[in-house]
């Protein structure tokens, strides 16, 4: 404050101003200066924490191998963890690992000998140095597949049948699409809206979910909404840029294929999501792969070929760019499979759920224009059953693989 | 018992929506916390664990059973293992820290500053003193206890049927505690709230004084509201009234099976026979073969509802209460409520290791497990 004062009386007396840049840095330095002697006095008239250190973990990964249970775990919670000793089903049990205590926000892998059986569940609990105890579910133990190359083309294979290929088959629609008056157009547009609002919600769902289960110290729920949010405004930062660039170029009327660009990065986003799920069910056991369930994925992502290529119906984009448009909504499928499968982290994934219906959400406010048709007020009928439609497909296809 | 607890977060995955799993993985990272979380207030969610377990339908028959085996014998290796069996990992306990060393309470037995009253009978003082102190219940695992004269269990009080007792209470602690002995005593000397001089307040004291009556083995602990807490925390002793014709000469050990809850959900995390789990697996209790061998037995364990002591390759006589002389059973395995008390014998034929442990195999698992090393 004094310093502030001072510059601004020399600004008065003088006959030159201060540099904007320097008014701009006084605040700041005084914050770094106030904040660096509190603490430097140890927060003075504070005196000392209450109560017991609060001691949390969260249980980031499992990984089973035989007669092995290794947990990845994090500290968020703002005290320093110790793993004194570890229980597993009532019986303590020697393992490596955490030798010292977990800081704030830092990870250890604990080693647990544990001659586990195939199917059955098991606690894990571990005993902290001031007797609490932070327990972790395993439903059901199955050995966590190697990560070699057969697993990753497994996985590749897998995110192909389920994102790729299905994406393809509905994209293939577009000729059909072609032929049909523009009303029922816009009730086709209607439905691709409520296929993409049922996946936005949906995956904001599934995203909090997954937030709820994960390591809090990085926001937890708050990372859906975040990722959300960054990519609805990335998105709509690269939609009027695009739209920029062709305006300068051609007139009006190329608006489609941005559009469709756009809907394929939303969907390509929100099947990054499905993969890393599909991914994660398979290493945890969780997921069996069926024909039934290939067969349920595929149907359930047709329509998503469907949303990409409704709004591309009068331009006439070549097979190169119809099938880039396919990759970019389906291959990500492949990526997170591979994620969820090695690398799987609650919080990262809450936050690519989030990413995907933001994502969704900025193509909805794309579409919902070409909804209305010229000079109208309100939805027509046609198009609201066409909303409905989309919202009951994929409600009805999500049942098929949600058995 | 490990006690399955409220959520603190996540969820518990529900059976009811596993079908869900198939399409976005409800993967099994639940997190349930403890004390830290209740603490703060979130309300229980109490799902039971095993409604999990029955709700998953089990492939048994696994194709790769021979690799668990093999990996099994690989995990073996993995930190210090205990030879085999279930043991603590790391340091042993800080018995110097902690004020008592499992194996010494084992033999000590404390007769008293005795005296010689007018009528010619004995008359046996103890002062006790109750303390607050937090000790190593397992290898870097604090525990803020309370105790009898700095040790858990209190000290081995041991008479002679007849005697005159005469014990001084001091209570250290910051909340009121008293002295409730088993046996028989006029109910001034009960040590319970109401009666007598009831419950002693911090920095008081008090004298229970009686007649050493009947004969056995017998048990004292503290006896104020909340009940079990007082119990669990430490405080209570063996209270040993030897018959006026002595028993025959043996090598005479103490057993006070107790547990802790670390984490107060009302179940223990750690089982043992005098406090420390473990701590006579992994130090032997060295007797002589052939030596007749006489431990009294006290149950004291707190949340369960009974424990027991089981031996391995051999026998022994059992009097219940130690009230009489002649054994009501030969056995290998006797169970006991809390409270519950008595008196085994045995001889051993064969030198080697004999493992002697609760038979509640998860009780073993979690500390209550020992050895008896026989030598020549």
């Amino acid at each position: 404050m004094e310093a502030g004062q001072a510059t601004a009386g020399d600004a008065r007396g003088t006959t030159g101003r201060a540099p904007a840049w320097l008014l701009g840095l006084v605040p700041l330095l005084l914050i770094v200066a106030a904040i660096g002697s509190f603490s430097a006095l140890g927060g003075p008239g504070l005196g000392e924490r209450r109560g017991p250190p609060a001691e949390e973990l969260a249980v980031e990964r499992t990984v089973l191998e035989p007669g092995r249970i290794e947990l990845t775990v994090r500290n968020d919670g703002p005290d320093p963890v110790s793993v004194a000793q570890v229980v597993v089903n009532d019986a303590f049990v020697s393992f490596d690992g955490a030798g010292g205590p977990i800081g704030r926000l830092s990870s250890e892998k604990l080693v647990i000998a544990q001659p586990w059986i195939e199917g059955e569940a098991y606690e894990v609990a571990l005993l902290t140095s001031s007797g609490g105890t932070i327990t972790h579910e395993i439903p059901v133990a199955v050995q966590t597949p190697a990560a070699d190359a057969g697993f990753y083309g497994l996985m590749a294979l897998l995110g192909i049948y389920v994102g790729v290929i299905p994406i393809a088959l509905g994209m293939l629609w577009l000729p059909w699409i072609r032929r049909i008056p523009p009303a029922w157009l816009r009730a086709l547009m209607a439905l691709t809206v409520g296929l993409l609002g049922f996946l936005a919600i949906d995956a904001t769902l599934e995203g909090v979910e997954l937030a709820g289960e994960g390591s809090q110290a990085f926001g937890g729920v708050a990372l859906v909404f975040l990722g959300a949010a960054v990519a609805y405004l990335a998105l709509t930062g690269v939609s009027s840029w695009l739209s920029q660039r062709r305006h300068a170029g051609a007139a009006a009327g190329a608006r489609a294929p941005a559009l469709a660009l756009l809907i394929a990065v939303g969907i390509g986003l929100h099947n990054l999501g499905e993969g890393l799920a599909i991914g994660t069910a398979y290493t945890t056991g969780a997921l069996a792969l069926g024909a039934f369930l290939v067969v349920g994925f595929a149907l359930h992502n047709t329509t998503e070929g469907l949303a990409i290529v409704a709004p591309i119906a009068d331009s006439r984009p070549s097979l190169g760019r119809l099938a880039a448009l396919g990759l970019i909504a389906g291959a990500p499928a492949v990526l997170g499979a591979w994620i969820g499968a090695s690398a799987f982290n609650n919080s990262v994934a809450a936050f690519l759920f989030g990413a995907g219906a933001g994502a969704i959400a900025q193509v909805i406010v794309q579409l919902a224009p070409s909804l209305r048709s010229e000079g109208e007020r309100g939805l027509q009928p046609r198009v609201v059953a066409g909303l409905l439609a989309g919202l009951a497909l994929m409600f009805t296809t999500g049942l098929l693989v949600s058995v | 018992m490990v006690r399955p607890q409220p959520l603190g977060r996540g969820r518990r995955p529900d059976p009811e929506r596993r079908g869900k799993i198939f399409r976005y993985a409800i993967i099994s990272l639940v997190i349930r916390l403890t004390r830290r979380r209740l603490l703060s207030a979130v309300p229980a969610a109490g799902l039971g664990a095993t409604a999990l377990h029955t709700a998953i339908p089990h492939s048994h028959g696994s194709a790769n059973a021979a690799e668990q085996h093999a990996g099994a014998a690989a995990a073996a290796s993995l930190g210090h293992a205990g030879g085999g069996h279930a043991a603590f990992r790391g340091r042993e306990v800080d018995h110097r820290a902690n004020g008592f060393d499992p194996h010494l309470i084992l033999r000590d037995f404390d007769e008293g500053k005795v005296s010689r009253l007018a009528n010619g009978r004995t008359l046996r003082e103890w002062t006790i003193a109750a303390a607050e102190q937090e000790i190593e219940v397992a290898p870097g695992v604090k525990f803020a206890a309370w105790s009898y004269n700095g040790r858990i269990p209190g000290p081995t009080l041991r008479a002679r049927e007849g005697d005159r007792l005469r014990i001084r209470f001091v209570n250290g602690g910051r909340h009121p505690h008293t002295m409730h002995f088993h046996g028989i005593h006029p109910a001034s000397a009960d040590g319970v709230a109401g009666l007598g001089d009831g419950e002693v307040p911090p920095g008081g004291e008090t004298v229970y004084e009686f007649d050493a009556a009947p004969y056995g083995l017998h048990l004292y602990h503290c006896h104020v509201r909340p009940l079990a807490e007082h119990i669990a925390k430490g405080l209570y002793g063996a209270f040993l009234i030897d018959p006026a014709d002595a028993r025959e000469e043996a090598d005479e050990m103490v057993m006070v099976m107790n547990g802790f809850d670390t984490n107060f959900d009302r179940a223990n995390e750690v089982y043992a026979a005098n406090t420390i789990g473990f701590a006579y697996s992994e130090k032997p209790i060295r007797i002589k073969r052939g030596e007749l061998v006489r431990l009294y037995l006290v149950n004291v364990l707190e949340y369960d509802l009974i424990n027991s002591f089981h031996l391995h390759g051999n026998f022994f006589d059992y009097i219940p209460t130690g009230t009489s002389k002649q054994a009501s059973e030969l056995t290998d395995t006797v169970m006991l409520c809390q409270g519950q008390r008595g008196i085994l014998e045995m001889r051993f034929p064969y030198t080697g290791k004999y493992m002697f442990h609760a038979h509640q195999s998860e009780f073993t698992e979690l500390g209550w497990m020992g050895f008896f090393e026989v030598t020549d």
